[in-house]
């Protein structure tokens, strides 16, 4: 079982980022699930979000409260709410922000985890550039696959497609796939490999 | 066809594919995905046949499916919560008339306070009104059980309630094998109503009775859910030949052969059960599930057979009959009447608080360990409640409780709206 909590803010397309992971899996033949938090969904609130991905049937309803992976949508949270509970000690930390993981004091946290397993990536500004909103799902989606190397791009491309219209879909895959190529050649590691880190274990990819 | 997708578009296909030819509802959270689901597959084209009207009230939405089912049509409706209390006078016409309507049940709390969050205190409230009563396990066996429920309630001429966890079910993702059109044709026929009201052949439907005959009336809707006992089972069983899968059924049990434990629940909290169950299993404990598919009717008989070996039986109730306890063990207590099964109510899950996995193997591990109470409350923070006892004994006028206990929950530092994740804190 692989499982991954996407914070964020109402509006961010934070469930939606947890429905189209799942699909992903399921194109990939996995069971997926993904669920909202049941907190309140207003725009600018903190949302959570859930993703399980596991080879058999997922029969567990609660919430995740020992991430394999985080997807942190909106770095405002990172001191607000408490994001990091319950990470696995291998686990995987992927925060939307245009300021490199030194400057968000979450140095001690960074610390405890294995090398190129925490990254930033500004997603909001390639989504603004490539599909003209601040939705920074789907890219995030992207370096994702990149950095855990549990899903492959072209299924993430493909669940993209599932949920939006066809222009706006392919725009998000442009910016996906950019994202993929940040992290996935940021540290000169293979695509989908994951493991390699920067000098301190934190990945860099920021976005011009 | 095998896809993933959320629970309510799921359910939208699957109701889609029955033919109702007329949908009539008012949106309310959790049910409205369903109903938009609906909206768009009529307006589409894709449902045809079929009128949707859109209504302005819960009220309206069930006299509507009460007018459309008595002339005759396959009616079908949705709701939750506050929205299931402002139709209750006319559920229990539909019931009392005879009319097979469907309704699916997004499963919400009720207020005061209001909480729009699961727990089947909205379908519990409606337990005697005369309808079936289905609770779904997955997405999977909602969609199934929306084409089992009109097959049934049109054999017997009975209103069925499909009901679903809001959100846990309503608004999850994950894989659901929808069937084809010819699957769904070849196990539902038309519906052909047992009661219609035709101007070349007018009748009175709905007449007012006295003392003399009213029990008769009554009995008779008592008799028929007798009848639904047998029925379930054998619709359930045409079901697997003919779909490949069990779904619905008056039960489902889970390793309760030769359980000494065995926990019992309505719904989407019996997949996490299951998973603790297996936990538990693997530690040597003899520990089962079984899950009741049919509240309405009761199956009594069965839940003795699937029950009546266990030393103890340990109720997940997500509502509260205030004053008493549980609504689904005080039946259960009655199916094991005679019988030395000690049962224990375990009320959780009230206004979405999450169910663990966690939580649930310290309860069993409780009732194992004889210490477990008769009623007891799963994740209960009797400190937030002894807070306000406290200044109700102090205070004539304390104010408001629940403005109160948020106001202490805050300052505790538990975030506001942490809702699935209970006392864990804000996230």
């Amino acid at each position: 079982m692989f499982e991954v909590r996407i914070h964020g803010r109402g509006g961010q397309g934070v469930v939606t980022a947890a429905e189209m992971l799942s699909v992903a899996g399921f194109i990939e033949g996995r069971w997926a699930q993904a669920f909202p938090s049941f907190g309140s969904e207003r725009m600018g609130a903190p949302v959570v979000s859930f993703c399980r991905l596991h080879d058999s049937e997922i029969r567990a309803r609660e919430p995740i409260t020992a991430p394999d992976a985080l997807i942190i949508q909106d770095p405002t949270l990172l001191h607000q709410v408490r994001v990091f509970d319950g990470l696995a000690p291998a686990g995987y930390v992927l925060i939307n922000s245009s300021r490199p993981i030194e400057a968000l004091g979450i140095g001690e946290v960074a610390a405890r985890l294995p090398k190129g397993h925490m990254a930033a990536i500004a997603a909001t500004e390639l989504a603004v550039r490539h599909v003209g909103r601040p939705v920074p799902n789907a890219v995030l989606l992207g370096a994702f696959c990149a950095m855990t190397g549990v899903m492959k791009l072209e299924s993430v491309e493909a669940a993209i497609r599932q949920k939006f219209r066809p222009a706006l879909a392919e725009k998000n895959i442009a910016a996906a796939r950019e994202a993929f190529g940040m992290i996935a050649g940021g540290a000169g590691a293979g695509a989908g490999a994951g493991m390699a880190g920067g000098e301190d274990g934190v990945r860099h990819a920021e976005a011009v | 066809m095998l896809k993933q997708c959320e629970g309510s578009v799921a359910i939208a296909e699957s109701v889609a594919l029955c033919r109702p030819e007329v949908i009539c509802a008012y949106p309310i959270t959790p049910q409205t995905h369903i109903v938009e689901g609906l909206g768009l597959l009529v307006k589409s084209g894709k449902l045809k046949s079929c009128e949707y009207i859109n209504v302005e009230s819960e009220f309206a939405a069930m006299s509507v499916a009460i007018g459309a089912s008595a002339c005759g049509a396959r009616a079908y409706t949705a709701t939750a919560s506050q929205g299931i209390l402002y139709m209750a006078e006319a559920i229990y016409n539909a019931s009392g008339l005879g009319l097979p309507i469907v309704m699916t049940v997004g499963n919400r709390s009720i207020g005061a306070p209001i909480n729009i969050w699961n727990d089947h205190t909205d379908s519990m409230a409606l337990r005697d009104a005369g309808w079936i009563q289905l609770y779904a396990e997955s997405n999977q066996e909602a969609v199934d059980l929306h084409i089992q429920a009109f097959r049934l309630g049109e054999a017997l001429s009975l209103p069925v309630m499909v009901c679903v966890d809001g959100f846990i079910l309503t608004h999850a993702y994950e894989r659901v094998d929808v069937p084809s059109q010819e699957q769904v044709d070849a196990y539902l026929p038309r519906f052909e109503p047992r009661q219609v009201v035709d101007p070349d052949e007018p009748v009175t439907i709905g007449a007012m009775v006295g003392p003399e005959a009213f029990m008769e009336v009554r009995y008779l809707a008592h008799a028929r859910q007798m009848q639904a006992l047998e029925l379930i089972p054998e619709l359930a069983a045409e079901f697997r030949g003919a779909f490949g899968r069990d779904s619905g059924g008056l039960l489902h049990t889970y390793r309760s052969e030769d359980a000494e434990t065995i926990v019992v629940a309505l719904g989407s909290v019996n997949g996490t059960i299951k998973d603790v169950v297996d936990e538990m299993r693997a530690e040597g404990v003899k520990i089962g599930s079984v899950a009741i598919c049919s509240f309405r009717p009761f199956p009594s008989a069965a839940l003795a057979g699937a029950l009546g070996h266990a030393a103890r039986v340990v109720v997940v109730e997500k509502s509260l009959s205030v004053g008493i306890g549980g609504n689904v063990s005080h039946n259960l207590k009655m199916a094991l009447a005679g019988r030395a099964t000690r049962v224990h109510a375990v009320i959780a899950g009230l206004g979405g608080r999450a169910i663990t996995m966690a939580s649930l193997k310290k309860v069993f591990r409780r009732a194992i360990e004889d210490r477990l109470e008769a009623v007891s409350f799963l994740d209960l923070n009797m400190e937030v409640v002894n807070r306000q006892l406290e200044r109700e004994r102090l205070e004539r006028r304390p104010g408001p409780a629940a403005e109160a206990i948020l106001r202490d929950l805050a300052g505790a530092g538990v975030g506001v709206g942490a809702g699935a994740n209970g006392k864990g804190g804000a996230r």
